[in-house]
């Protein structure tokens, strides 16, 4: 049975009726509207769909809204915009950091949530923390330089 | 049809089907390839930039409609930037010369006076004209071609890389996949696939699924069973529950994975000869056989395929991420019974796509099931395992080498047989049954065996079978499997991924077995001056000949894919302790004119790496009866720390026609992998991929 339920989302709080354990993946892209958050898997195995919750990476496919509570939900919308960008999506412009960019937003959000833990990173830590998402094109190198180059860049 | 303009142009010829002005200068250009996060439709919109002598920005690429496209066919092969790519330049030649025609005309003088330059046309003192101010005085609704226009080009200046037009929505999160796509009211619906081919619906718990929340509707049509709902997630909870209390027949049976190349032996054949100089073995000082082989591989795109669809009126509309949308259409037509005329197709960017995967499907399911439900958007949208489980995989293959060698160190006779199923499944292939979803509602046990295309097309299991080397006798032949127990079709570079590793491999076993270097051995063969020179280039590069580090191995390998197309030579570094593990990979590629640079660097890289994911990884796992690598940990691919790095160096060619480089590193990869394995610890590993296990068998064969 749909419930209310209540979600902060990108600094705003929003409203769903749906039933508890739809998925957070569904509600952000279905009844919010925010699509940068991709379906790939659904079994928490390919980081797609990865959101941050209270700041933490977390696979949004397999986290149903009731786990949610007062959490705060950062998507890829509230990261930055062409006009105000984020370090990362500057780098990952000037990099071309991506084939075919299904893999991508989950990827910034990774690399955010990692940045604001580790803000002067190895490459191979880089490398280990994107480890949480795949990539099937191939642009993992792209990805760890571009985020080294956030990094650098806002050291 | 006029003679001399690009095959693309020439069955397309009308301009304003390529190129539509606006008054504010900018254009839409319309093309037939898709974006299959290749970024070929930046190039293509570069070239036209370019030739309109425009700014970036002031042409837009619309995406591609059977109503409003030209129809380029299939996006694949690594042709579009040789054939769409002129057809562009030449369409947009035209069109530039059109306008200059007009600012001719309302300055009163003759067009050799105007002077064409910053995206303006001016006759000598008279006002400048820009595209937009002519916008009315052109008419592009005519056929390319007129003689009287002498098209010239403009001079192409260096090689630059506009920047890709898509991926400010992919990296600011804006909407742009099909996936992101809704309409009012829209249904979800969820297909229940069978275990397996060939296993049919005996019952399915309809009538208690039909009340479940949400639903509207279940499509039961032989072995096709689907459900529709109002939210995804209510769709996907339907689905399980019809999949749970669904009884199905057993499947045809699949063959003994572990002994693939036996299974591949045992079967009936369509043997083709390739090639036949009537080599001869046994009389020269060395004469080797070796036998090499590849798994079945899957595309393994990050997204499952997805597929929406609305049937109204007697019209279809279809929204997919196809390679090849008027194929498509043609199939879909004739499987649902109406008009070519009455259905379009609109592509829409999905994830990456490497070949035919399930595109084409999950937009036929999108279709079939709107059919039952007039008026209504259906979204279709696989599940992760259905992709894994379902989609037509890359053919398991085996290549039988011999070769001899005379006195002199060189190859004298060659003899190549490569055998496994066909390279093409697409829409269209047989008469019949090869959209997945009309396979099972017409109940039928097996899908058509894929065929091979032809040799224009670039072959496909001789793919690259023959080698570019100089030897004096070569026989080559393909032997294609008449059954298709497991679907396969075209996954990125068809039969060079085996074709090029097996080649590849044995030059490096004849090189060692006569005591010669690899790279000498290799250049002794090769005439092609552009091959060399990436060989050259490459050795260079990556310090070939230099001393390696403790437990590091070295490998290198070359081909020019397709036989015609981009030259590529590739080092790998290794090291092999419990697993393989490739820490670099240096490549040098001649791809003719470079339309992007970084375009091509972005395709290079990206090829080489997932090529890596290949060797090392992956191979799709099955039991008697059913596919079992069904999500990413059964069927593992590449992670970041584990990519390695890629080094890219372009010949520069900038006089030779631009050809692709898509797929040009598929091959070489897993040959210079190989070689570096055996570098590294003196084994032959000559099955795909190299996994622990293989190594270890590779081992206890020697
Ligand atoms: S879609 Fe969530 S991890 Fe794959
Ligand atoms: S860019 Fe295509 S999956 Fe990563």
């Amino acid at each position: 049975m749909p419930e209310t339920t209540q979600l902060n989302v990108n600094g705003r709080t929003r409203e769903v009726e749906v039933p508890p354990e739809t998925s957070v993946l569904e509600v952000l892209r279905n009844d919010l509207g925010l699509t940068s958050p991709k379906f790939g898997c659904g079994l928490g195995l390919c980081g797609a769909c990865t959101v941050l919750l209270d700041g933490r990476p977390t696979y949004a496919c397999d986290t149903p809204i009731e786990y949610v509570g007062t959490a705060e939900i950062e998507t890829l919308e509230g990261l930055g915009t062409e006009d105000a960008p984020h370090p990362l999506q500057t780098a990952f412009l000037d990099l071309q950091a991506g084939q075919c960019g299904y893999c991508v937003s989950g990827i910034l959000m990774n690399a955010a949530a990692f940045l604001r833990a580790n803000p002067r990173p190895t490459r191979d830590e880089v490398a280990a923390a994107l480890d949480r998402n795949l990539c099937r094109c191939g642009t993992q190198q792209r990805f760890i330089d571009a985020v080294l180059l956030a990094a650098e860049r806002s050291g | 049809m006029t003679t001399g303009l690009p095959p693309s142009l020439a069955a397309n010829p009308r301009l304003s089907t390529w190129l539509a002005p606006h008054p504010d200068g900018t254009f839409d250009l319309r093309v037939g390839k898709v974006e299959l996060g290749q970024g070929i439709v930046t190039a293509l919109t570069q070239i036209a930039t370019q030739e309109l002598g425009l700014r970036a920005g002031a042409v837009r690429p619309v995406a591609a409609n059977t109503e409003i496209s030209p129809d380029e066919g299939v996006t694949a092969g690594s042709l579009s930037v040789t054939f769409s790519g002129a057809a562009v330049r030449r369409a947009s030649a035209e069109v530039r010369l059109l306008f200059l025609r007009a600012a001719a005309a309302r300055s009163g003088v003759s067009p050799d006076e105007i002077t064409f330059s910053d995206g303006t046309f001016a006759a000598p003192g008279g006002r400048p004209y820009g595209y937009g101010d002519l916008v009315d005085n052109v008419d592009l609704d005519i056929e390319a071609g007129d003689e009287a226009l002498a098209v010239a080009f403009l001079p192409i200046g260096e090689a630059t890389s506009m920047s890709r037009v898509d991926l400010p929505d992919k990296i600011f999160g804006r909407p742009r996949f099909i996936h992101d796509l809704t309409f009012d009211e829209m249904l979800h619906a969820r297909i229940v696939r069978p275990p397996g081919m060939g296993a049919h619906l005996l019952g399915a718990p309809v009538d208690e699924v039909a009340g479940l929340p949400g639903v509207e509707h279940i499509v039961r049509d032989h072995d096709f069973l689907a459900v529709l709902a109002t939210r995804e997630g209510l769709a996907d909870r339907a689905a399980a529950r019809l999949a749970a209390g669904a009884t199905w027949t057993d499947t045809e049976p699949l063959p003994d994975s572990s002994r693939l190349p036996d299974w591949i032996r045992s079967q009936e054949t369509e043997s083709s000869p390739i090639r036949k100089d009537g080599a001869v073995h046994g009389t020269g000082s060395t004469t080797m056989s070796r036998t090499y082989s590849k798994p079945f591989v899957a595309h393994g795109s990050i997204a499952p395929s997805c597929g929406i669809a609305r049937f109204a009126g007697g019209r279809l509309e279809v929204w997919s991420h196809s390679q090849g949308i008027f194929p498509l259409r043609a199939a879909t037509a004739r499987a649902l019974g109406l008009e070519v005329e009455d259905v379009i197709v609109q592509h829409v960017e999905g994830a990456g796509c490497y070949g035919h995967n399930s595109a084409d499907d999950a937009a036929f399911d999108a279709a079939l099931i709107a059919t039952h439900v007039p008026g209504r958007h259906v979204r279709v949208q696989w599940s992760r395992a259905d992709e894994l489980r379902w989609e037509p995989f890359g053919p398991a293959m085996i290549g039988d080498v011999t070769a001899t060698v005379g006195d002199n160190g060189r190859v004298s006779d060659w003899t190549y047989d490569a055998s496994g199923n066909g390279h093409t499944a697409r829409p269209g292939y047989a008469p019949a049954h090869g959209l997945l979803s009309d396979a099972h509602r017409a109940g039928v046990d097996r899908v058509p065996p894929a065929i091979d295309p032809p040799p224009a097309r670039g072959y496909g299991s001789a793919r690259n079978a023959e080698p570019t080397y100089d030897f004096a006798r070569m026989d080559i032949t393909t032997h294609r499997l008449l059954a298709m127990p497991i679907r396969s079709s075209a996954l990125r570079s068809l039969g060079a991924h085996l074709n090029v590793f097996a080649l590849e491999s044995f030059m490096d076993e004849i090189a060692e077995a006569t005591g010669q270097d690899p790279l000498a051995f290799r250049l002794a063969h090769l005439t092609d001056p552009r091959a060399r020179d990436v060989l050259t280039t490459v050795a260079e590069a990556a310090g070939w000949g230099s001393p390696t580090a403790e437990g590091v191995g070295r490998g290198i390998s070359y081909s020019r894919y397709k036989n015609r197309g981009s030259y590529c030579a590739v080092i790998a570094e290794v090291e092999a302790e419990e697993a393989v593990h490739v820490t670099r990979l240096t490549i040098a590629v001649d791809v003719g004119r470079v339309v992007n640079d970084d375009g091509v660097r972005n395709q290079i890289e990206g090829g080489a790496i997932q090529s890596t994911s290949w060797s090392l990884l992956e191979q799709v796992a099955f039991d008697r009866s059913r596919i079992t690598s069904t999500d990413w940990e059964a069927y593992p691919i590449l992670r970041f720390s584990d990519a390695p790095r890629v080094d890219v160096h372009i010949v520069s060619r900038p006089d030779e026609p631009p050809l692709g480089a898509g797929e040009a590193t598929q091959g070489p990869v897993p040959g210079a992998i190989a070689n570096a394995i055996h570098d590294a610890i003196g084994v032959r590993v000559r099955n795909l991929p190299f996994t622990p296990a293989n190594v270890v068998a590779a081992i206890d064969e020697a």
